[in-house]
This record gives structure tokens, C-alpha cells and sequence, in this order.
């Protein structure tokens, strides 16, 4: 059974804001409805548990935060670092997100309906079981995936507008996979494109249907669409720029 | 970590402090506390021909008669007053902001393009460079800054500033890292036509501030915005440079992204770097800044500060944050991000 809460957020400072939707999901909710969100920070930063948060309107910074376990749909855009650090859980924004989406994220799945800023995926990680991954619907932008280290970064750049260069920037772990051809100058020194298998195909589908599935898409068309693969050319990128051996 | 804020009627249509008050507020977790301050233009229709200075007094009984001095050996002084203040429980103040209303006398600049504009720079410089306990804050035309050692609301209170009207508006909110909070540092920096807000940290400031040194202006805030003041003053004002031209030698493309260029536009931008590589900012910034007939925003080529567009109507918005800007503007029609170093430029209507 659903036990739903809804929280008005207009005018109110972030600090009593997160106290109540944690004090809700402590209180063993399973979703908080978040009203007239606008510029709030930290929105479910550290939350535990499997409850959904709705968030209508725009919130601020570092949304989900150090998240474990929850979910977070965003119906407006996001600002700066959704994800960040993001241990486990989902996090859906239904419009467009700023720089440095999903920074540092370690595990969870972080998808962006529409395009995202600047040095997307920067330093996401992965670790035995857990491997993060963001999905970008539209575009994303110079210093995608830069430092790299795990995880799964896909962009499918449904408007065609992706102008994204020093794409893999210092990559050394994880793959980012983008829908249609990559043009060599756009990848950073590090960074290396290889095919798309069928195995790596089949191992993205479920993860491009969930997406399609979370925003009314027809899957099957990005399924099979072609895709360019980027890797690491070398576990340490930069190997001979700080140390000499 | 700053935040920045910009508004713009391009009908000249006029809006009170309070709207962008509350937009600053949003971002006053990109704050310390430490400092904050506005920049409006339009606000002196009665004195639209004097150049208002805005002077921050350590002690107005002392500092004042240097200044009334200085300037009556330049022009006239129409009009001078205390700015009207409003205690505040969490700011103290440190200094008197006083304004005049000052007619510099061009026959005084012979052989100058615009006698009247350098007579100020120097006055501005003079009077800051020296001891004398007096700061002049802005200085242009039917301009002012207001600013002092607070958060954003302080601030704005202490000044009452939703009692002033202005077409256009800047807002800083200051997050003091290397520097004395002193009130007179933090953005906007002004000389006369030129407010500029920053966002950022310019690494580059020793080569800028060498740079701009060695064309007679006199640095002594040790701040970025007042380097960037200067340079935009210099390149624009005095070397007739097209505002897009200026802001593409301050924040260059790379030069491998010159190398994609058609022939033109690559010995354009070859020339301009060439030129002009002293004044080339680098480290993470984004910049707004205004002058009489508009407003622009940019950021350094790597992208690594935000700066966030809003279109509605005749406004145009810069923010560090979307929320700012939806704050002042629940109604915004058009939100957008533009990418490293372009340019967004709205020009007031003739």
C-alpha cells in the first residue's frame, strides 16, 4: 500500500525542507510528494530506504546527494551536480540538468530527459557490484566523462544538437557510449573509440528500455540505433605528464 | 564560489531593487556573508547629466574635504549628500557612502576622444590610489553601486535599494576567499559606464593587472572585477573594439579550436590572440557586465563556473542559477546555457 505525503516547499529554506522529507521517510512513507520546489539544495542528500520523492518545480544544487536507495523524479529542470556521489537509487529529471551531473556518483542511475552541462560524469566511479550509470536523453557538453574511473555513461542525443568536445578527458575506467557517429577531434588525449558488439548492445538495452520507459519513449528505435563506443586508451592517462619513471 | 546575478529591460522599463534582492537571496549559499552588492543604471533621472560618485568616507569630517578639493580643481560639483542608510542588526558598518553629482570640465583634457570619461578615470584612480580614507565605489552617469560587508538582504536593506528604479540591474554575492572584507571589495566593481560582476577567480591576474598598468590605469582593490573594469574600459573605450571582438580577446577561444576555423575568422581570432595576450583572462570565471546600452555575460573557455540565460518579454537575465532567475521571473519563457566563452549580448533599444 502507497502512504503518501505532500509537502508544500514554497519559500522555505532547504535545512527544514530536507528535514521533513527525511523525518517522512524515517516515518516509513513510500512517497513524498515535494510542491513548489524553487532553488532548495541537497534535496535527499544521504536518504536511505526505497521511497519515491517527487520534486515539481526547479531544486537546487547537489540533489541526492550521497543518496542510498531512493528515488528522485524531478518534474522541472535541476541546477548543478545531480547525483553527486549518489551511492544507490534513481534519480529522473524530466527537464535539463546543469554542470558536473552525477560528479563522483559510485552506484544508482541518474537519467536526464533533456541535456545536461558541462563535465558530465566527471569522476564517476565503480567497484566490485557497483557500477553507476547516467543516461542523457538530449545533449551534453565539453569535458563529458572527464577523469572517468567506472560506470556507465550514455548520451542519445535525441535532437542532434551534441557539440560536446574533450569528450573521455583523463578517462581511465568505465565506457560512455553515444548514439550516432563521434568525430575523432571531439575525443580528449586518453580517450579511444572503439565498435559497439552485439554483447556491449545487449548489455545497454535494458538499460536504454528502462529509460524510454520512465519518459513515454518508443525504445526500440534507440535500441538499435548505432552507437559509438568510447574507452580508456590506457589505465593511466596520465601517466608521463605528473610522474617520471 | 560567488553569485552573480543580471537583469535587463530592453525598453528601458523600470524595475525596483526589490525584485532582484530576492533573486540574489536564492543564491546565499553562494555566499559567506562577508560581503554583497548592487549595481543600478537609470536610478538618477534628476542628475542624468552629472556623473554620480559613489564614496565610501572611513571618516566623512576627514576624508571629504580631500575629495571636495579634488574635484572642484576638475569641474563642478551640482550636488552632494549622504546616502540615505538604514541600520542593520547584522551589518556594521565601517565607512560613510556619500554621492556627488559632479560636471567635469572637458576643457581640462585637451586632445582626449572623451575628455569628460578620463577625467574621471583619473579622479577614480587618484582618489583610490591615494591615503586619504576615501573610496569612490561608481562613477557613472545616472549609475550606482551599493555595497557592503554582508549577506545579500543586509545589504539591500541597508540601502533600502527597492526605493531606486533602474532599467538595468547587476548583483554579487561574495564568497571573500583571499582578501580583507572590507566594504569597498566586494562586485560590482564601476567606472563610469563599465559595472562588472564576476563569478570566479582569474589566475592570470598578475599578467592582467601588469598589463593594464602599462596603459596609465592605477589598480588598488586587489580584485578581479576591478582588473576586468579596467580592460573591457580600455579595449572598448579607448581602442574602439566591438564589445563581441572585446569579450573574444578577453576569454579567446584555444588555439586548437582556431585551427577549425575557416581562413577569415582564423586570422581574426590569430590577430586578436596576438594582440592582445596579456589581457587574455585565464582560471574558472563568469563574468556580467553592463554599461548604459547593455548587458553581457561570459565565461573562461573551459567552461567552470555556471552562467544560466532567461529570456521574458523585453528581459533579459544572467544568473550563476536558474532558481535566481525564476525568482524574479516565475513566468520566464526561455531558460538557456550557453556554451565556454560565447558571448550573450542584449542591447537596450535606441
Amino acid at each position: 500500500m502507497t502512504n503518501s505525503v505532500t509537502i508544500d516547499a514554497e519559500g522555505m529554506h532547504y535545512t527544514p525542507l530536507n528535514r521533513q522529507i527525511r523525518e517522512a521517510v524515517e516515518d516509513g512513507v513510500s512517497e513524498v510528494v515535494v510542491k513548489g520546489v524553487l532553488g532548495q539544495r541537497f534535496i535527499g542528500n544521504g536518504l536511505r530506504g526505497d521511497a519515491t520523492i517527487h520534486v515539481y518545480g526547479v531544486p537546487g544544487g547537489d540533489l541526492a546527494m550521497f543518496m542510498s536507495g531512493p528515488t528522485v523524479i524531478v518534474h522541472g529542470n535541476a541546477e548543478h551536480a545531480p547525483g553527486n556521489t549518489m551511492d544507490s537509487g534513481k534519480v529522473v529529471i524530466h527537464g535539463s540538468a546543469g554542470d558536473a551531473v552525477a560528479h563522483s556518483m559510485r552506484g544508482g542511475k541518474v537519467f536526464v530527459r533533456g541535456n545536461i552541462g558541462y563535465r558530465g560524469g566527471i569522476h564517476m566511479k565503480q567497484y566490485e557490484t557497483q557500477r553507476p550509470i547516467l543516461v542523457v536523453g538530449g545533449s551534453a557538453q565539453t569535458f563529458l566523462g572527464e577523469y572517468m574511473a567506472g560506470g556507465l555513461l550514455v548520451v542519445l542525443d535525441l535532437d542532434g544538437t551534441m557539440k560536446a568536445r574533450g569528450i573521455g578527458s583523463g578517462i581511465h575506467g568505465g565506457e560512455i557510449i553515444i548514439r550516432g557517429d563521434v568525430d575523432d577531434a571531439s575525443l580528449a588525449a586518453g580517450a579511444k573509440k572503439v565498435p559497439l558488439t552485439d554483447e556491449d548492445r545487449a548489455r545497454i538495452a535494458p538499460v536504454i528500455r528502462e529509460f524510454a520507459g520512465d519518459f513515454g519513449l518508443d525504445p526500440e528505435p534507440l535500441v538499435s540505433a548505432d552507437y559509438t563506443r568510447i574507452v580508456p586508451a590506457s589505465a593511466r592517462p596520465f601517466a608521463g605528464k605528473y610522474t617520471w619513471e | 564560489m560567488c553569485g552573480i546575478f543580471g537583469v535587463m529591460d530592453k525598453r528601458r522599463q523600470m524595475m525596483d531593487g526589490s525584485g532582484i534582492r530576492q533573486a540574489l537571496s536564492m543564491m546565499n549559499e553562494r555566499g559567506s556573508g562577508e560581503g554583497a552588492g548592487y549595481a543600478a543604471y537609470g536610478i538618477y533621472p534628476d542628475y542624468q547629466d552629472c556623473y554620480a560618485l559613489h564614496v565610501f568616507f572611513d571618516n566623512a569630517r576627514d576624508g571629504k574635504a580631500v575629495v571636495d578639493a579634488t574635484l572642484e580643481q576638475w569641474g563642478t560639483v551640482e550636488h552632494n549628500e549622504a546616502i540615505p542608510t538604514y541600520d542593520q542588526p547584522n551589518l556594521r558598518a565601517t565607512c560613510t557612502p556619500w554621492r556627488y553629482f559632479f560636471r567635469p570640465d572637458p576643457s581640462l583634457a585637451p586632445g582626449s576622444a572623451s575628455p569628460e570619461k578620463d577625467i574621471i578615470t583619473s579622479l577614480v584612480m587618484q582618489i583610490n590610489a591615494g591615503s586619504n580614507g576615501a573610496q569612490v565605489i561608481s562613477s557613472g552617469k545616472n549609475v550606482g553601486v551599493f555595497k557592503a560587508g554582508g549577506w545579500p538582504e543586509d545589504v539591500a536593506d541597508y540601502y533600502r535599494i527597492e526605493d531606486y528604479e533602474g532599467y538595468i540591474w547587476l548583483a554579487h554575492n561574495r564568497y571573500t576567499t583571499n582578501n580583507p572584507g572590507k566594504w569597498e571589495r566586494p562586485d560590482p566593481f564601476n567606472l563610469h559606464d563599465w559595472s562588472v560582476v564576476e563569478n570566479g577567480k582569474i589566475t592570470s591576474y598578475g599578467t592582467n593587472r601588469r598589463y593594464i598598468e602599462s596603459f596609465g590605469y592605477t589598480c588598488s582593490m586587489s580584485t578581479d572585477s576591478e582588473i576586468i573594469t579596467y580592460l573591457i574600459d580600455l579595449l572598448v573605450r579607448r581602442h574602439g573594439l566591438d564589445i563581441n571582438l572585446a569579450i573574444r580577446a578577453l576569454s579567446p577561444p584555444f588555439w586548437e579550436d582556431i585551427d577549425l576555423m575557416p581562413k577569415a575568422e582564423q586570422d581574426l581570432n590569430r590577430a586578436l590572440r596576438l594582440a592582445y595576450g596579456s589581457a587574455t583572462m585565464n582560471g574558472p570565471f563568469t563574468v556580467v557586465a553592463a554599461n548604459p546600452d547593455m548587458m553581457v555575460g561570459f565565461t573562461d573557455r573551459g567552461k567552470l563556473r555556471p552562467m544560466v540565460v532567461g529570456e521574458c518579454g523585453d528581459r533579459l537575465y544572467i544568473s550563476s542559477e536558474e532558481a535566481a532567475i525564476r525568482a524574479m521571473e516565475p513566468g520566464v519563457e526561455s531558460i538557456t546555457t550557453p556554451a565556454a566563452g560565447e558571448p550573450v549580448i542584449g542591447r537596450v533599444a535606441p
